[in-house]
């Protein structure tokens, strides 16, 4: 540089605030961006909260004197809660699914069990009942066990949830807030009018980059620290890796984001082309369930989506706290998505 | 610094740009003095904006030599880019964004030119400095556009079409700012379709139409070269039409046209065509509806060269 400016007039500087300016000035895409993953961690993790194991209720069909030491003998299991019915409505309460198991009586002191096998607390009634009857009749057991129960962080569901919001956090703010600000910089023809002064394209560029990665910062430690303070998660790994993983995907998405609106002319085609994109990763990537529940034949294409690469690495690193030789599959998928969508966007993109 | 080659600072020969069905600009030679202001008056259509962006390096001729300050897009854009000021048509600037934060914007992509406070000041934004773009009105919205133009200290400055869309008084007022950038002894090419524009603010004008130039001259040589000073308008009442061939005979008559129901004669000496003219039309026994005069204007120019007016109003 020839002149001596301060370094807060360097285009790149300025640039980039512009870019801060434009987003904390729309309050819509604060929300979207910072807010809304760690309510949706909120709610979801409240919904799918681990419970005390709740009682098995069972019904025991009121046919003769039997019954009411069948029901005595099942009432002192802790596990099981037992009612005495009629045989109508004992068969009623098991269709409603009120009770999982019925347990009807003969005179030969035989008992038969009625429950539905593909309901799988109803298999659960049928072992703890059985179980119950059968120590009642004096049965012994041959060998001695006693049971510890251990409540372990990092097996729930809400520890499951948060890597992949933050993984579908890093890919939706990426897409959207490039994609959506530079389609209406083209269709306002702010882009030809960057382009008529000595602006330098790449800075131009850069400064979507370089934004993103310092919102980044307050994205991830907003989600991340919810889940520690409130949920308990647990971050296993190691925070550089974890910083790593982050950087390098929120780069990879940001040029999905500049390749997505290289030449969209609308902010309705923009719009459905980046649904477009994003649709499989919501569904396939393993976001809210694991991916490995659809089919293997669907299973190379799964894989090969950025955004299954990026939540394996974050679940890895903060459920795990697997190192860097464990995750370096997944980070070598999102530096390919990143190097071929960034250097396609730089050969397609449209300026005016 | 380097001048402009030979006091010419754009020149453009055998320009040429066709897009799939039409022929934006056939043919186009053009030659902008520096420090003068040269106008592109024509209808919407005429190739004036195809035109000027092939000037500013935005948009490539399919033929023609385009130099620009003694330099060629091709090689020299950077330099360029850093001595050029440009208005486009229609540009919003970010609604988000205040009016000092965009003019600083657009001053970090310079190397030198003048602070923005200054700028601002001078487009008479300094009240709406803080303001958010999006609160603007359409001629504070033109002159930041202006003002982003000028913050790199611009040789030449292309504006097109500046005042489009404006209210008059908006419009004076953009006036009065590029004749305070023209007595600065710097250069401009616009483009326009008003004719008070052109002959308030142009040294020069070239007429163009179907991306043809179809006159040259000062404001003042274009219309003295109707050979008349004045235009004379009027109007019958339905369904009654004159005989034209009398009303050329009048003296002081240089042209007579009809255009739907109203006859335009290009007039020479009002005084003596006025009075002939009525005892015409009292002899051939018409009811007269309306009679308007004015000073010839290049809007008269245009509409004796081509029969048509520039706005279709």
């Amino acid at each position: 540089m020839s002149d001596r400016r301060r370094w807060t007039e360097h285009p790149l500087v300025q640039l980039t605030r512009v870019r801060y300016r434009e987003f904390f000035r729309e309050p819509e895409a604060v929300f979207w961006v910072f807010i809304f993953p760690v309510l949706l961690a909120a709610g979801l993790g409240i919904a799918f909260r681990n419970r005390a194991p709740e009682r098995t209720s069972v019904a025991v069909v009121a046919l003769d004197s039997s019954a009411a030491g069948l029901a005595d003998a099942l009432g002192r299991a802790p596990e099981v809660e037992v009612s005495l019915l009629s045989d109508s409505a004992a068969a009623e309460a098991l269709r409603t699914g009120e009770v999982a198991l019925v347990v009807v009586p003969s005179a030969d002191g035989r008992v038969e069990y009625r429950f539905d096998d593909t309901r799988p607390e109803s298999r659960i009634a049928r072992l703890l009942v059985d179980d119950a009857l059968q120590r009642a009749a004096g049965r012994r057991d041959p060998m001695s066990v006693s049971d510890r129960a251990v409540h372990e962080r990092g097996s729930r569901y809400i520890d499951f949830l948060v890597p992949g919001l933050l993984g579908m956090n890093l890919m939706g703010s990426g897409i959207w807030g490039v994609g959506f600000a530079i389609v209406d910089a083209r269709k306002k023809r702010l882009l030809k009018r960057l382009i008529a002064t000595p602006m330098s394209r790449p800075q131009f560029l850069g400064s979507f980059v370089l934004s993103r990665l310092t919102l980044l910062v307050i994205e991830v430690g907003l989600l991340l620290g919810f889940g520690a303070l409130v949920f308990g998660v647990p971050l296993r790994g190691s925070l550089v890796l974890l910083v790593t993983i982050c950087l390098v995907s929120s780069l990879a998405f940001t040029s999905l984001g500049l390749l997505v609106a290289s030449r969209v002319q609308t902010m309705e085609g923009a719009s459905g082309l980046m649904n477009l994109v994003m649709l499989p990763m919501w569904i396939f990537s393993g976001v809210f369930f694991s991916a490995s529940r659809f089919p293997d034949s669907l299973q190379p294409f799964i894989q090969a989506l950025p955004l299954t690469a990026v939540v394996d690495a974050l679940r890895a690193n903060i459920l795990r706290g697997a190192g860097w030789v464990a995750v370096a599959p997944e980070l070598a998928i999102i530096l390919a998505w990143l190097a071929v969508s960034f250097l396609l966007a730089l050969k397609l993109f449209r300026w005016r | 610094m380097q001048s402009a080659s030979g006091g010419v600072a754009l020149q453009v020969r055998n320009l040429r740009k066709a897009y799939q069905d039409v022929v934006a600009v056939d043919g186009l030679d053009l030659e902008v003095f520096a420090g003068e202001c040269f106008g592109l008056l024509g209808p919407n259509g005429a190739g004036k904006t195809t035109t000027i962006e092939i000037c500013e390096g935005l948009n490539t001729p399919d033929a023609g030599e385009v130099t620009v300050l003694g330099r060629h897009w091709g090689k020299d854009e950077r330099e360029l880019r850093e001595r050029l000021g440009i208005s486009l048509q229609e540009t919003q600037f970010s609604e988000k964004l205040t009016v000092e934060e965009t003019v600083h914007l657009f001053r970090s992509f310079y190397r030198k030119g003048a602070a923005s406070d200054a700028v601002i000041a001078m487009v008479q934004l300094g009240e709406k400095a803080r303001s958010r773009v999006g609160g603007l009105s359409g001629g504070q919205k033109q002159r930041l556009a202006l003002a982003c133009a000028l913050v790199g200290d611009p040789e030449l400055l292309f504006l097109d079409e500046p005042t489009t869309g404006l209210d008059p008084q908006s419009r004076r007022q953009l006036w009065g700012l590029i004749e305070g950038f023209k007595s600065a002894g710097r250069s401009i090419l616009l483009t326009t379709h008003y004719m008070e524009e052109a002959e308030r603010l142009c040294d020069r004008v070239a007429i163009v139409d179907h991306g043809r130039m179809i006159a040259l001259g000062t404001p003042r040589e274009l219309i003295a070269a109707l050979r008349a000073e004045h235009v004379l308008e009027f109007a019958l009442a339905e369904n009654s039409t004159v005989d034209e061939g009398p009303l050329r005979q009048i003296e002081g008559v240089c042209a007579a046209a009809r255009q739907g129901g109203t006859y335009r004669l290009q007039v020479e000496e009002l005084h003596r065509a006025m009075p002939a003219l009525l005892g015409e039309l009292r002899r051939q026994g018409v009811q007269l509806t309306e009679l308007r005069t004015h000073s010839a204007t290049l809007e008269d120019v245009f509409v004796s060269l081509t029969g048509r007016h520039l706005r279709d109003e």
